[in-house]
């Protein structure tokens, strides 16, 4: 298990747990991060901090201490 | 707004997912019809129109502000429920068409739920097919209506595609029966069955009607929106501890009310929705992805943003120059015009200075305001808008800012008007008052006629710094320097203290990179022009004639008197270019004789007390008042003041002698370099442009903010200045 902010670009992996507060957990919920939903770490943009993922189909965007509050099975980068 | 207009006609609203194509299926609905007010009590912009039926009926398309999902957290997402269900102050629509970008299928299929779950009457509108199918991919729209048990239609916003039919199913739809109830898509367990049962009793009365899909859409709606820390409006007491009670209750026995909700209904999607979507390919996702690997790269994405920052800046500095002359020309050549017809006196004297230099006032603000919201209408509508916010995150975030402020910031260094109009563009509140109270601070172009007379005056040309830094170049940079800082500190100050809030998570979307059209720019341009025009353009108008009258009643006889007769003087003794020039001294000493003699002149000599302690004496506070009406006018108010005319500029070189030379009775010098430097200061920080305060409140709708930005800015100004003056009289400086 490990951290969404620490997956490489690229990397496939399932959703395992969304923490924090109970607005951001729902909001993220709400846009399709669900435990044992896939997802794709599609790139991680050094200058604003933040990473792209792709689930089901849709693009979105966190910061990176945001991602931090999301637990998934995945490889780590290294 | 249109809704009394259209009394009477079936109201439709417009509901989707943020970037789902929603502007431009309501344009296409609603062609020229268009009207922009507000939503009440929270300053998010309400949409509506007129949309003709092909059965030749009529009814009223309202936007509902973007959403992923109808549970809130602040008001301004509040508002989706409220509008969609009919929550007061709002009415319920008699219909609501869903957007879905059928791009992001499942996702927007959150939202689709939701509605539907509530019983509204429902039309989908599959936006972007022609995306989708050019993509390779194939969405099975036939088999989309099946499943959710209401008519899509597929759409194509942009090419204005499938726009016929979907008028067609709105009309067809109205003239159907409401749904009864809406079909159960998925099974509550028994425990949030009763989480449901219990907080629907629980509704407020003035909520309405609680019954079927209605009234249980409500209680989930309250279970997944209310929470201790929310800033949801109107939510009674009773309701929030109820909400509490059931989810500690939920808690205690490890469950998570929101997850098993979410839950289902993404397990419906994902059963329903998925299969429709055979294989996406997304070729303009891969054009997108190129696309993005070059503007979102850490040095050449950079350096692309910083070029585009450039042109939207250059644009306002000096693009809009030549429009602005123009415009400043047009209104000098009607002033003359009037005063060429208009007999001598003072109602002459109220149509050329006031009322036309007035309007002039005002409309001189619109080609800063088009090329800014040409900028970014286009930013907007190709994509590339979300990046920035994407890209300045981090910096901005530090500041306590979003990363959408960066570019009314930016703009700022222009004309703080169009960059208060541009913060907009950010959806929270919070955001947008943290910049708008801010970006005032940020060295608009006004400053410089001020700080450039005031340089040339008071400082020597020729000094140097160690020997190779012009002084002058040194101060320039120093005020903009000093004005950027005191608008980030400001924004840092601002977002831990009175703007304080919960720190929200960003989530953005990415979407693709589109071909923007110029249609709908123009239409955002036109629309951004004419509220300036109608809501800021009144006050700003008002304020300039008020200011004039303050200048100029009362006329005393006695002047006119004294100085018919110096006239007379002159025109017996002088002929030929003598005589006109004795006539135009003359003229010029009488309107500063007027002047010193004004309303005006009394509230310098009556606001002395206060700006003495800057170094200030009362012509100065003259001026300051004159420069209330924009700060530039601050030069040519000084110039009646020192009687050498009204039409001199800051690099008129009789003004500035005059400065040099002006003399307390007891032989010191008024403009010391040290009451210069207390002056650019105090121009740098004060809020002293009316135009400004019109536009805070034309966005936020508060006097009360309003005022409160006058209020610190002018405080902080102040206390800045002071602190400049006596600490440097302190210091030995002169």
């Amino acid at each position: 298990m490990t951290r969404l902010s620490d997956l490489s670009a690229g990397a496939t992996a399932s959703l395992v747990e969304v923490g924090g507060e109970r607005s951001f957990r729902r909001r993220l919920m709400e846009l399709g991060l669900l435990p044992g939903t896939s997802l794709r770490l599609v790139r991680r943009v050094d200058v604003g901090d933040l990473l792209e993922l792709e689930v089901r189909g849709c693009h979105l965007s966190l910061r990176r201490s945001d991602a931090r509050l999301v637990l998934v099975d995945g490889e780590r980068s290294s | 707004m249109s809704a009394t207009v259209l009394a009477g006609h079936p109201r439709v609203a417009l509901a989707g997912n943020p970037n789902a194509g929603k502007t431009s299926i309501f344009n296409r609905l609603t062609g020229s019809s268009q009207k922009v007010g507000n939503y009440p009590g929270v300053t998010v912009e309400r949409h509506s129109g007129t949309l003709k039926l092909p059965g030749g009926g009529r009814c009223e398309v309202f936007d509902i502000p973007g959403t992923y999902s109808l549970s809130a957290r602040s008001a301004e997402e509040q508002i989706a429920c409220q509008a969609i269900l009919g929550l007061p102050p709002y009415e319920a629509p008699e219909l609501v068409v869903v957007v879905i970008d059928a791009t992001q299928l499942l996702r927007n299929l959150y939202l689709t739920l939701q509605i539907l779950e509530a019983g509204a009457r429902v039309v989908i509108a599959l936006n972007m097919v022609d995306l989708v199918a050019s993509g390779g991919a194939r969405i099975d729209h036939e088999r989309l209506a099946q499943e959710l048990g209401v008519p899509v239609v597929p759409v194509s916003g942009l090419r204005g595609e499938g726009i016929s039919e979907l008028a067609s199913a709105i009309e067809a739809s109205l003239a159907g029966a409401v749904p009864a109830s809406a079909p159960v898509r998925w099974v509550a367990t028994d425990e949030l069955e009763a989480d449901i049962a219990a907080v629907r009793d629980g509704l407020p009365t003035s909520w309405g009607d609680t019954d079927g899909s209605r009234g249980r859409a409500l209680a989930l709606w309250s279970l997944l929106s209310i929470d201790p820390d929310d800033e949801l409006l109107a939510i009674p007491d009773a309701l929030r501890e109820l909400v509490g009670e059931r989810r500690d209750l939920a808690t205690s026995a490890g469950r998570e009310i929101e997850a098993e909700v979410i839950q289902a209904r993404y397990d419906w999607i994902d059963a329903h929705g998925a299969p429709l979507l055979s294989l996406p390919t997304e070729a303009r996702r891969t054009l997108t992805d190129r696309l993005d690997a070059v503007l979102l790269h850490p040095l050449v994405g950079f350096a692309l943003f910083l070029f585009v920052m450039g042109l939207v800046f250059q644009s306002l500095f000096s693009w809009a120059d030549p429009m602005i002359g123009g415009i400043e020309a047009l209104f000098g050549l009607v002033g003359e015009q009037a005063a060429a017809t208009l007999p001598e006196g003072i109602f002459r004297d109220f149509v050329t200075e006031g009322l036309i230099a007035g309007v002039g006032g005002v409309v001189v603000f619109l080609p800063q305001i088009l090329l800014l919201f040409l900028f970014i209408g286009l930013m907007e509508d190709s994509g590339y808008m979300a990046r920035v916010a994407f890209l300045m995150d981090r910096v901005m975030r530090a500041l306590g800012l979003h990363g959408r402020a960066f570019v009314p910031m930016l703009s700022g260094y222009a004309c703080a008007i169009p960059a208060i109009m541009a913060t907009r563009t950010m959806e929270r509140r919070r955001d947008r008052m943290i910049t708008m109270m801010v970006v005032p601070f940020m060295s608009c172009s006004a400053r410089l006629p001020v700080y450039t007379l005031i340089i040339a005056a008071l400082f020597d040309p020729n000094a140097t710094v160690l020997g190779f830094v012009p002084v002058p170049s040194l101060l320039m940079i120093a005020m903009y320097l000093f004005s950027t800082a005191v608008a980030l500190i400001a924004a840092g100050v601002l977002g831990r203290t009175l703007f304080k809030g919960p720190s929200v998570p960003l989530i953005l979307e990415l979407p693709p990179y589109r071909v923007p059209q110029l249609g709908s720019v123009i239409r955002m341009m036109w629309s951004r022009g004419s509220l300036f025009l109608r809501e800021a353009g009144g006050v700003i108008l008002v304020c300039t004639i008020a200011l004039w009258m303050l200048l100029s009643f009362p006329n005393s006889e006695q002047i006119s008197a004294d100085f018919e007769a110096r006239r007379a003087t002159a025109e017996a003794e002088l002929t030929g270019s003598e005589l006109d020039a004795q006539l135009s001294t003359l003229a010029a000493a009488e309107s500063g004789a007027q002047l010193q003699h004004s309303y005006g002149a009394r509230l310098g000599h009556a606001i002395e007390p206060v700006i003495e302690p800057l170094g200030y004496d009362w012509k100065m506070g003259v001026g300051l008042i004159g420069a209330f009406a924009a700060r530039e006018v601050f030069v040519s108010t000084m110039g009646v003041v020192y009687g050498v005319g009204g039409d001199v500029d800051e690099e008129s070189s009789s003004l500035r002698d005059k400065l040099r030379d002006e003399r307390y009775p007891d032989g010191r010098r008024v403009y010391t370099p040290l009451v210069g430097l207390s002056l650019m200061v105090f121009f740098a920080l004060a809020c002293q442009c009316m135009s400004t305060l019109a536009a805070v409140y034309r966005e936020t709708k508060s006097w009360g903010w309003t005022v409160f930005l006058f209020a610190y800015m002018t405080g902080l100004a102040w206390i800045a200045s002071f602190a400049v003056y006596q600490g440097g009289r302190m210091l030995g400086f002169e």
